[in-house]
């Protein structure tokens, strides 16, 4: 990393925590649909990609730490709420499964256009882990899309449901999307084509599947994207939820677990 | 115990058979007794299937029924290693529920059927589920302790007659290994720690303890029935013979650990082999069986609530036209 200056690290240091904290929040509202599931089968497919998402978020804490930020389980399970850089898409509880699905969905695409754009980051610590993921990602775009359409297509009751969740949800999604203060480094370093670009492409994946399956996409006039999220400011749920996830943690921090 | 065989010891006792073809039936015990397995499709007495349906359908509800005492620390676990460790184990736990009611299901019921016998009550699951998991030692205890003893019920069940149990079995031990190998790992982890960890992991042994001594069932009553599920390696070893084993196995581990149990009279018997301890409680036993334990209320009543929510789901995935289908294998 000899080429960064200390901009482009502080840059690339604030696109890591955004993303790694998106994933660890997300992994972790998945996983409290263990048991609680539809269907097995969706129970199961909830927890592989809560898992997947887990190990990614570690995988960023970990280039942060090569940054010069503590470990990941340090940085993980010890930062309050205001620390936090998630967007509130992830923050919420898991609600009902369409919220949970529609979610997933708008959440995994922005996130496979995401690190198909970091493939090609001059940061190739976070290149190679976004072609390594990428695999990855395209099943949970896929997970979710099967079961966008057999919803939105089903029933009655599940294409209300779906259309519902969907019109609640996007504002939120669009808060994905919020830019930070190093949009321009990041560019110009050719770390990141910038948030701009990834909302953009975004849209032009989700949209028309939302369309073909027979989904009404909010009108353009009522978008209000959620920000906040990046800058510390969270919803009510995040530091509830993280009470939660360093209970054990915080008996003694120092201890081997 | 995770799923049972069982016969009422005073009904008649050639009530079992009375009504099968001897020829087919001798035909169907010959081939039993020449270690073959039974598979869907083949002849078996009614009795047969009736007990296999109970025995696989009370294995499946107690690995979803399990899921829920650990899945409530996924959301606490200490650190990257044992949340990805624990969310991959009770994962698996679910995924043996699927494979154990799709093994169920080619016997000629259906998942729904007995989600819907579990969540009414009339079907039962693994008494140690109604037993609350405290604190963050109570899942390694019950990762390490509780799969050990489902381990030893599995793999003397995987030496049974009914080909898709068997097969789901062998597979299902595979996984259990490996969350047995978690569960200890973690055991270690705490009994080896700070003094505050220390003591979290023997209070949780203590907790325990009882309901490990209760997980093989009371010991079993000899009637012309248990013989008869021997015989069709339904049942394939007393409840007696896994709970000695258990003690054989684990009993020195937990000692080697610098660990207390809650019993003055546990020993090994160096003349016969056989552990010496305390009657467990058998009165408690069938009280929380009968619903009177201190989570059964709660166990079910999430069981029912994840089913209600989930309804329209499944009903929009299936269709109106869908209908049941027995699967081959």
């Amino acid at each position: 990393m000899d080429f960064f200056n200390e901009d482009h690290i502080a840059a690339a240091k604030d696109l890591l925590y955004k993303m790694a904290d998106d994933q660890l929040i997300i992994g972790h509202r998945n996983s409290e649909w263990t048991g609680l599931g539809p269907l097995l089968e969706e129970d199961i497919a909830f927890s592989s990609m809560a898992q997947d998402k887990i190990g990614q978020s570690e995988h960023l804490y970990e280039l942060l730490h090569q940054l010069g930020e503590s470990d990941p389980d340090n940085v993980a399970f010890t930062r309050n709420a205001d620390q936090f850089h998630c967007c509130h898409l992830v923050e919420w509880p898991i609600g009902e499964y369409d919220f949970s699905l529609i979610r997933h969905f708008l959440f995994d695409f922005a996130e496979a256009v995401r690190f198909d754009m970091l493939a090609n980051s001059s940061y190739e610590d976070l290149a190679k882990i976004a072609r390594k993921y990428r695999g990855e990602i395209k099943y949970h775009t896929m997970h979710a899309n099967t079961w966008v359409q057999q919803l939105a297509t089903g029933s009655d009751e599940s294409k209300s449901r779906m259309q519902n969740a969907l019109n609640e949800t996007w504002n939120l999604a669009l808060g994905i999307f919020e830019e930070g203060k190093y949009e321009d480094t990041l560019k110009t370093a050719g770390i990141f084509e910038g948030e701009a670009v990834l909302k953009r492409r975004w849209m032009d994946s989700v949209i028309p599947l939302l369309e073909k399956y027979g989904l009404n996409v909010p009108d353009e006039s009522t978008w209000a994207p959620v920000y906040g999220g990046r800058q510390g400011f969270h919803t009510g749920h995040l530091q509830p939820l993280l009470s939660e996830m360093t209970e054990v943690y915080a008996i003694d921090p120092t201890a081997d677990w | 115990m995770y799923g049972n065989a069982y016969i009422d010891p005073d009904k008649a006792p050639n009530s079992l058979v009375a009504d099968e073809d001897p020829v087919k039936l001798a035909e169907f015990e010959a081939r039993i007794a020449a270690g073959e397995k039974i598979e869907p499709q083949d002849w078996m007495p009614k009795e047969y299937r009736k007990q296999l349906i109970r025995m696989i359908e009370q294995h499946a509800h107690s690995e979803i029924i399990g899921a829920l005492p650990e899945g409530t620390w996924i959301t606490r676990a200490p650190g990257f290693r044992r949340k990805l460790a624990l969310m991959a184990k009770v994962q698996d736990e679910v995924g043996h529920a699927q494979l154990l009611y799709s093994a169920a299901e080619t016997l000629g019921k259906s998942r729904e059927q007995m989600i819907n016998d579990l969540i009414t009550g009339k079907s039962k699951y693994s008494n140690i589920f109604n037993y609350p998991a405290e604190t963050w030692a109570d899942s390694a205890v019950i990762a390490w302790l509780v799969d050990a003893g489902a381990i030893i019920n599995q793999t003397t069940n995987a030496r049974g007659s009914y080909g898709p149990y068997v097969r789901a079995l062998e597979r299902i031990c595979y996984e259990e290994s490996f969350h047995l190998k978690y569960g200890h790992d973690n055991v270690v982890h705490l009994a080896t720690g700070t003094k505050k960890q220390r003591e979290m992991v023997q209070a949780a042994l203590h907790r325990w303890w009882p309901p490990l001594m209760h997980f093989f069932g009371p010991a079993d009553k000899i009637s012309v029935h248990s013989e008869v599920l021997m015989k069709w390696k339904v049942k394939m070893a007393s409840n007696d013979e896994m709970r000695q084993q258990f003690l054989d196995m684990y009993v020195p581990k937990i000692w080697d650990l610098e660990l207390t149990l809650p019993d003055p009279e546990l020993r090994k018997d160096e003349e016969t082999g056989r552990w010496i301890y305390t009657e467990p409680d058998w009165e408690e036993f069938k009280r929380v069986i009968n619903g009177d334990g201190p989570c059964n209320a709660e166990r079910l009543a999430v069981r029912r609530m994840a089913e209600e929510k989930g309804r329209w789901v499944r009903r929009a995935i299936l269709g109106e036209k869908a209908k049941y289908v027995k699967p081959f294998a």
